[in-house]
């Protein structure tokens, strides 16, 4: 399979996603400017962390009127995988491609730690290879990352299973300690911690190679129904 | 074609917290600002539209305040607009 990570003009994540994916998957990884049009050559693409266009104006806001962007929304039509990392996740809620937004943290702080999360749903492209239930150390860096949806998109989420990690100690004041959700076709997932910052020992933890795997695992499969039945 | 001059402020709704109106709450205390109450910080915008009439521009200025200058998830906004020169 083929991964894609958008690059917008300061994006700071870039790098260390696209090395993410070749060292838990093997796969190929292309970094795509912000101005492509056509995304479709792609099975999964990703958001990265940083602060696009400055973060002018509100975090993602005008990374969302992008080319890459329309793209991107085209392919989640299209039933491909799009993971939104930090900034990426802030991309894909100003996106409307995923509800709510996120709002400056509680305490103000800009926060650069490990934290815990706790998975929540264990059956989608993004998460099949966790247990449910299961608590796994993957850090933070961020200071606008308190998660916000009025009440009744916050239980349609829940209900829904949508809801793919929670913090175990919420780190920024999240509504339900939402720390990652998923998207209507259960294709996209934005979260604020960053899995691609847990590959190796040496960072600490390796808890976030399983979520790159998990995407692999998934579009492989699918690729070989396909090819079986062609 | 006419211009106008607009204003348009942009902050949290009443139901989302705001942790800088709150910071900036403390300070005021802190300073003996006993009464200052409900502090919320926002964001200023001016700018120029053009428009064949006030209504066309106030219908312009409208549709930027809810596709890009505020996210109505979590803000709301307020404008004023003025013809220039006159």
């Amino acid at each position: 399979m083929k991964w894609a990570v958008v690059v917008f003009p300061g994006s700071n994540c870039d790098e260390d996603a696209a090395q993410a994916v070749r060292e838990a998957t093997g796969d190929a990884v292309d970094l795509v400017w912000h101005d492509a049009t056509d995304l479709s050559a792609y099975d999964a693409i990703i958001l990265p962390g940083g602060f696009s266009y400055g973060d002018y104006l509100r975090s993602g806001a005008i990374a969302r009127f992008s080319p890459a962007v329309e793209a991107v929304r085209r392919e989640v039509a299209e039933g491909k995988l799009v993971l939104g990392i930090c900034n990426g996740f802030q991309v894909l809620t100003e996106s409307h491609l995923l509800p709510g937004a996120l709002l400056r943290n509680n305490h103000l702080q800009f926060r650069c730690e490990m934290v815990e999360l706790i998975v929540d749903n264990n059956t989608s492209p993004f998460t099949r290879a966790y247990q449910l239930g299961e608590r796994i150390q993957i850090p933070i860096a961020h200071g606008e990352g308190r998660f916000h949806a009025d009440p009744e998109t916050v239980a349609g989420l829940r209900n829904e299973g949508r809801i793919a990690f929670r913090y175990a100690d919420s780190p920024n004041g999240s509504v339900a300690d939402i720390a990652g959700i998923l998207g209507e076709g259960g294709n996209v997932l934005g979260l604020m911690p960053h899995p691609e910052r847990a590959i190796f020992d040496w960072m600490g933890s390796v808890d976030g190679r399983r979520l790159f795997q998990s995407m692999h695992q998934y579009v492989e499969e699918g690729l070989a129904h396909a090819r079986a039945n062609a | 074609m006419k211009t106008f001059d607009v204003e348009v402020r942009v902050w949290l709704k009443p139901s989302v917290f705001d942790p800088q109106g709150h910071a900036v709450e403390q300070a005021l205390h802190t300073l003996g600002f006993d009464g200052a109450q409900n502090v919320r910080i926002g964001k200023y915008m001016h700018l120029t539209v053009t428009g064949e009439s006030e209504e066309e521009a106030r219908k312009s200025v409208e549709q930027m305040c809810e596709r890009v200058l505020s996210n109505p998830v979590m803000e709301t906004y307020a404008y004023e607009l003025k013809e220039t020169g006159v």
